[in-house]
């Protein structure tokens, strides 16, 4: 792959940018790299994705005059939101729910999506397994009423009320 | 000071065996990011809470819960030289940031190498699985076992909406980055190697070179992973690349064929060259050592270098990047002692084998 910028060195650093949903790619050699002032992985002020992120995570410079919302700190690890848009990482798995929604329009830039929805630890996950059974029963009996099969969807509903017993119960 | 195993062989036994689709796919990976509920992540961890992260992980494989993957070596990085860590990083069996980051960073190695856990990394646990050939299905499988096991044994940072929870938001919900390692020489050649990764790009992909996040892809090796972790299951995750890995493959095969159709001479002329120059030079810098040692791989699979064996040039892979080359040389190499060093190693294989 050749540069884009000179066309003659071989193209050695590749940029993907996703700014507000728009993609951009960016494939040139360090030379030119330098010469743009874009960053090198792995030299001084480099880039990584912690930088990209934290460029991501920096609502409070993006609305500008808007009131700064008050500083919300994580009270296990004492980590504040700021600070984890500078850095991009979190200081432990109680910020997650410290900052709460937050998170949500950052991991749907990165994800596209706010919510898990793979494998679960069997013995932490239990609930969580029930409680997408219930999800994913509630979704069956909703079609099965729009079909009017209200038999089965009863049958259903039953299900999803010992499932929601069993829930409470744990 | 007696060799460590992992120094002793450039080739991991792993790699020995050739796996599925092995003329394009040279290895698949997948590793798993997960941490202690209750435990800061390493970056905050102190030296009390970061030890005895590293004693309860540790712990899982000294009581032989993992006893089903043979016997298991632990290595704790401090015990390490920089160079032994550095010939660790260049087999892929830790990350960079493993080598030079961590405080009570671990490893716990298989005999294969080819199931290796971090320790203390970036995140608290990363299982790592590592199988030739093109095989991220087996490779998913194998790490989620080892997961379960872990799991039976330690309260993970789980929660509900969020999934795994990671130090970085790049790897929170399943925690998987799933990759191969792809040798696309003839999709180079004609030119289409751009079109088509910034098509895998469009798809949820990342590509990179053989070193992972910020390394140059040099020798026409390509890695494909996985870019998003939340919202899609490990399933999905694994079958989507699966998808466009499979393509990939047929593309690089399509093109292959067609430059042999095509220009058999000049193929053949530019493979027989660097074969030519790697077993008689006597200085060999990385970069044309790469690049060449990709035209007699390219060379292999045309068939038309019938006397040297894939299995060599994955060898070489490794053996010839500085922390093996001084490890077997000696520690202090002048890089360009290296590059004579290096020229040297690779006449010598290559004569072997022929």
């Amino acid at each position: 792959m050749q540069c884009q910028e000179c066309g003659k060195r071989p193209a050695t650093l590749h940029f993907t940018k996703i700014v507000g949903g728009e993609k951009t790619e960016l494939h040139i050699c360090e030379s030119c790299a330098r010469d743009k002032g874009e960053f090198i992985p792995g030299t001084q002020g480099g880039f990584s994705i912690h930088n990209l992120l934290s460029g991501l995570l920096d609502f409070e410079h993006a609305g500008a005059g808007a009131a700064k919302p008050p500083a919300v700190r994580c009270d296990s690890c004492g980590m504040t939101y700021s600070q984890f848009s500078k850095i991009g990482r979190f200081g432990c798995s109680n910020c997650y729910k410290q900052f709460g929604e937050r998170l949500d329009p950052l991991l749907k830039r990165v994800h596209g999506n706010t919510v898990h929805v793979g494998k679960v630890p069997k013995r932490a996950g239990g609930k969580v397994k029930t409680k997408r059974e219930i999800d994913r029963l509630k979704q069956e009996m909703q079609s099965r009423i729009a079909r009017e099969d209200f038999e089965s969807a009863a049958k259903l509903r039953d299900r999803i009320r010992e499932l929601e017993k069993e829930m409470g119960a744990g | 000071m007696a060799k460590r195993n992992f120094v002793k062989h450039a080739l991991s036994q792993w790699m020995q065996k050739d796996g599925p689709e092995s003329d394009v796919v040279l290895s698949s990976r997948v590793r798993l990011a997960r941490n202690l509920k209750g435990s800061p992540f390493p970056m905050l961890a102190t030296p009390a809470q970061s030890q005895e992260v590293m004693d309860q992980l540790l712990g899982v494989a000294e009581n032989g819960r993992l006893n089903g993957l043979g016997p298991l070596e632990l290595i704790r990085l401090s015990e390490l030289t920089e160079l032994e860590k550095l010939v660790l990083v260049e087999k892929h069996l830790i990350s960079p940031n493993l080598a030079n980051e961590s405080r009570n960073g671990a490893l716990i190695l298989d005999q294969q190498e080819d199931v290796s856990i971090m320790v203390n990394e970036e995140d608290h646990l990363r299982i790592q699985c590592m199988r030739p050939g093109f095989q991220i299905r087996e490779a998913w499988e194998t790490a989620s076992l080892i997961d379960d096991v872990f799991e039976e044994q330690i309260d993970y940072a789980f929660d509900e909406k969020h999934g795994y929870l990671t130090s970085c938001p790049t790897n929170v919900g399943t925690g998987i980055r799933a990759s191969v390692m792809m040798h696309l020489p003839a999709l180079v050649l004609t030119g289409q190697i751009n079109r088509i990764l910034s098509a895998v790009t469009q798809v949820g992909l990342a590509v990179r070179g053989l070193y992972g996040e910020g390394s140059e892809a040099t020798g026409n090796l390509f890695q494909v992973s996985n870019q998003i972790t939340l919202g899609q299951s490990e399933q999905e995750i694994i079958e989507n690349l699966h998808q466009v890995a499979r393509q990939m493959i047929e593309h690089e095969r399509a093109a292959r064929s067609r430059l042999l159709a095509e220009s058999r001479t000049r193929v053949e002329d530019r493979v027989r060259r660097s074969y030519g120059i790697l077993s008689h030079a006597a200085i060999m810098d990385s970069k044309e050592a790469a690049q060449r040692l990709s035209d007699v791989r390219l060379g292999i699979h045309l068939g038309l270098l019938p006397q040297v064996q894939a299995k060599t040039l994955n060898e070489l892979l490794v053996s010839t990047q500085p922390g093996f080359l001084q490890m077997t040389y000696g520690e202090a190499l002048h890089p360009e002692q290296r590059d004579v060093t290096r020229a040297d190693l690779i006449r010598g294989r290559l004569a072997v084998s022929s």
